[in-house]
């Protein structure tokens, strides 16, 4: 039977530093190789149309006639898939996760 | 004397999940409990037929939002299976490595709710302050949270080198630390054991013959765990299902307990014996046979039935998740005890209806 | 399929294989169906010390009838109305009968035929990369259905 455990623990962490952040004032320190947000680099984009189909919830659109890579921020699920089969290396994964989607709106690039 | 029909759920202050029950209380004690589910149905069953089976892997893993890596390194497996794939050793430690960590992640989870549940809020904070390191490591690994998005038919996506092995093995003993002093709560402390000892007894013969699966079925002295099949890298590192005789909600608290170290001790056994290697291979073809695969979730044994016709889509993509087999049991505890015990019977057997509706 | 070991019967003797297999202390591991184009085909799958052993039927594909096997396996009430609901098969003698309110969905028998299928799978918007104006075309509502859409 354990008595005052509890209050051991508590006592203890009553005397340290949170273990939490104010997060929206003080922001999170990126962790390296996080899957945070797609980056497009419009440079070397061939519009080959590859990330639109594979992207397993259409999240992307690629308009080859017009130049345009367009994206749905609030379909993506930041899986990464994109950026595997990407040709040229286009795409990135970037480890902020600062920016959250609410609309519908896509992002035209 | 007059019975009253009480609604519960499916938005509870307990609940973190979407189930409802009709419960007929006499007085305190619960007569009858009907359920009814369906709030949260995905049809991702369906979607199978409209998605290559090798993009399917996101959407297998987002069956559930706490098991998911286990949901994608089972839907790999099966497709594995089907294709006759030799997935390289060293992605199948890896992937043993992930499994056990989303293993501790979701059980320290449950053990927070379980805290969270009986009005222990200081204990649920700091179970779940532990949990935060697990996830630290596993997006550092993955690059996800929860979503650990690195298995893949055919191997895995990223790779551990051997600095984070060690970085990895030194954070473990850190919070091997805090878990030893959390479970000593979990499981000595007395208004715990108040809450917990003889609530919501479930029989050995119950277990058996309602199918449960997982800590529940274990809690209840059935010696069962589907690492025992030897599938990813349990041929190399022997698992002895932990068990406990009771059947009540304690010993299902003590038996996630003792997994909790149970997991490290692979993690750490497979980080030993990791051979080195590629983590991938090329796959081609589309798949073309049927199988049925089981592994040991978190929450209890998970059953993938595919069927696939040669196409790239599969014909059929079943499952059966832990948390639908453990239902019946659930309802079968729940006549007989007091209405103030119902959210802990239901949170003891680690309900995920997500999962349960896909 | 390997380990798994199928036999295949036909449903007037469902009953008695299930109950030898409940003699034996099989646990009901899961019942599976699927949508084939002309029959549907359940897979009844059990455990005995980790070796699992299935049973197959075949069902005619239309106004299909299946006993239930509740009054053996009790668990077996979720997996026989999900069935129900899915896959428009009619379960005779269920111990807990949900009439068709287990499972909400938006489509109703959405495995109800391969028919069934086709329209389903026509819902879903298809990557419109070809005809895609500058803007995504909304989704369509079939899509993502809300969860309350049929409640």
């Amino acid at each position: 039977m354990a008595y005052f455990e509890m209050t051991k623990l508590a006592l203890k962490w009553a005397m340290t530093k949170p273990a939490t952040s104010q997060y929206p004032f003080v922001p999170r320190q990126p962790v390296a190789g996080s899957r945070g947000r797609l980056v497009f680099t419009k440079d070397n984009c061939i519009y080959c149309n590859v990330c639109a189909k594979k992207c397993p919830t259409d999240a992307l659109v690629v308009n080859r006639k017009e130049k345009k890579w367009i994206i749905d921020q609030l379909r993506c699920i930041t899986c990464g898939y994109c950026v595997e089969v990407c040709p040229k290396k286009s795409l990135s994964m970037d480890t902020g996760h600062d920016r959250v989607a609410v609309t519908r709106d896509h992002e035209i690039h | 004397m007059a019975r009253t029909v009480i609604p519960f759920g499916p938005q509870h202050p307990v609940l973190p999940e979407p189930v409802h029950l009709d419960l007929v209380v006499e007085d305190e004690k619960v007569i009858e409990a009907r359920p009814s589910i369906g709030f949260v149905h995905r049809g991702l069953e369906k979607l199978a037929e409209t998605k290559d089976f090798i993009e399917f892997v996101y959407v297998a893993e987002r069956i559930c939002g706490i098991c998911s890596f286990i949901h994608g390194q089972t839907y790999c497996q099966a497709i594995e299976t089907i294709m006759n794939i030799a997935v390289p050793p060293r992605a199948v430690y890896l992937r043993t490595v992930w499994g056990e960590l989303s293993r501790l992640h979701s059980h320290l989870l449950w053990l927070g709710l379980m805290a969270d549940g009986m009005g222990f809020e200081n204990l649920f904070m700091h179970t779940w302050r532990v949990r935060e390191k697990i996830l630290a490591i596993i997006e550092a690994t993955t690059g996800g949270r929860v979503i650990f998005g690195s298995c893949k038919v055919g191997g895995v996506r990223r790779d551990i080198d051997a600095a984070a092995i060690t970085r990895i093995l030194g954070e473990l003993n850190e919070i091997e630390k805090d878990m030893r002093g959390l479970t000593k709560i979990l499981l000595d402390d007395n208004s715990v054991k108040a809450r917990l000892c003889g609530v919501g007894v479930l029989t050995r013969a119950q277990a058996h013959d309602l199918g449960c699966v997982g800590p529940m079925m274990r809690a209840s002295g059935i010696a069962q765990d589907m690492r025992q099949l030897g599938y990813a890298a349990f041929n190399e590192i022997k698992v002895e299902p932990i068990t406990r005789t009771e059947g009540d909600s304690y010993a299902r608290c003590a038996v996630r307990c003792g997994e909790l170290f149970q997991s490290l001790d692979i993690i750490r056994q497979a980080f030993a014996k990791i051979p080195d290697g590629p983590v991938e291979v090329k796959v081609t073809g589309n798949p073309t046979g049927e199988t049925i695969t089981r592994t040991e979730q978190p929450r209890g044994e998970v059953v993938y039935h595919l069927k696939a016709t040669g196409t790239k889509f599969l014909q059929r993509f079943r499952v059966r998740t832990p948390t639908f087999a453990n239902l019946p049991a659930m309802l079968q505890v729940l006549p007989g005890c007091d209405l103030a015990d119902v959210p802990m019977i239901i949170l003891t057997i680690d309900p995920c209806i997500s999962c349960t509706e896909r | 399929m390997s380990q798994e070991q199928i036999e295949t019967i036909t449903v007037d003797v469902l009953w008695e294989k299930v109950a030898a297999r409940r003699q034996q202390g099989q646990r009901l591991v899961q019942i599976s169906a699927t949508r084939l184009p002309e029959h549907v085909e359940l897979t009844y799958s059990f455990d005995l010390d980790r070796v699992l052993t299935n049973l197959r039927l075949l069902l005619p594909g239309q106004d299909t009838h299946l006993p239930s096997i509740s009054t053996i396996y009790g668990c077996a009430i979720l997996y026989e109305n999900e069935i129900h609901d899915l896959f428009n098969v009619q379960v005779d003698g269920l111990t807990v009968d949900f009439k068709g309110n287990f499972m909400k969905t938006s489509v109703k028998f959405p495995f109800g035929s391969v028919k069934a299928s086709a329209v389903v799978a026509a819902a879903t918007p298809v990557k419109a990369a070809a005809a895609a104006p500058v803007t995504l075309a909304p989704a369509a509502p079939a899509a993502n259905p809300a969860p309350t859409a049929s409640a």
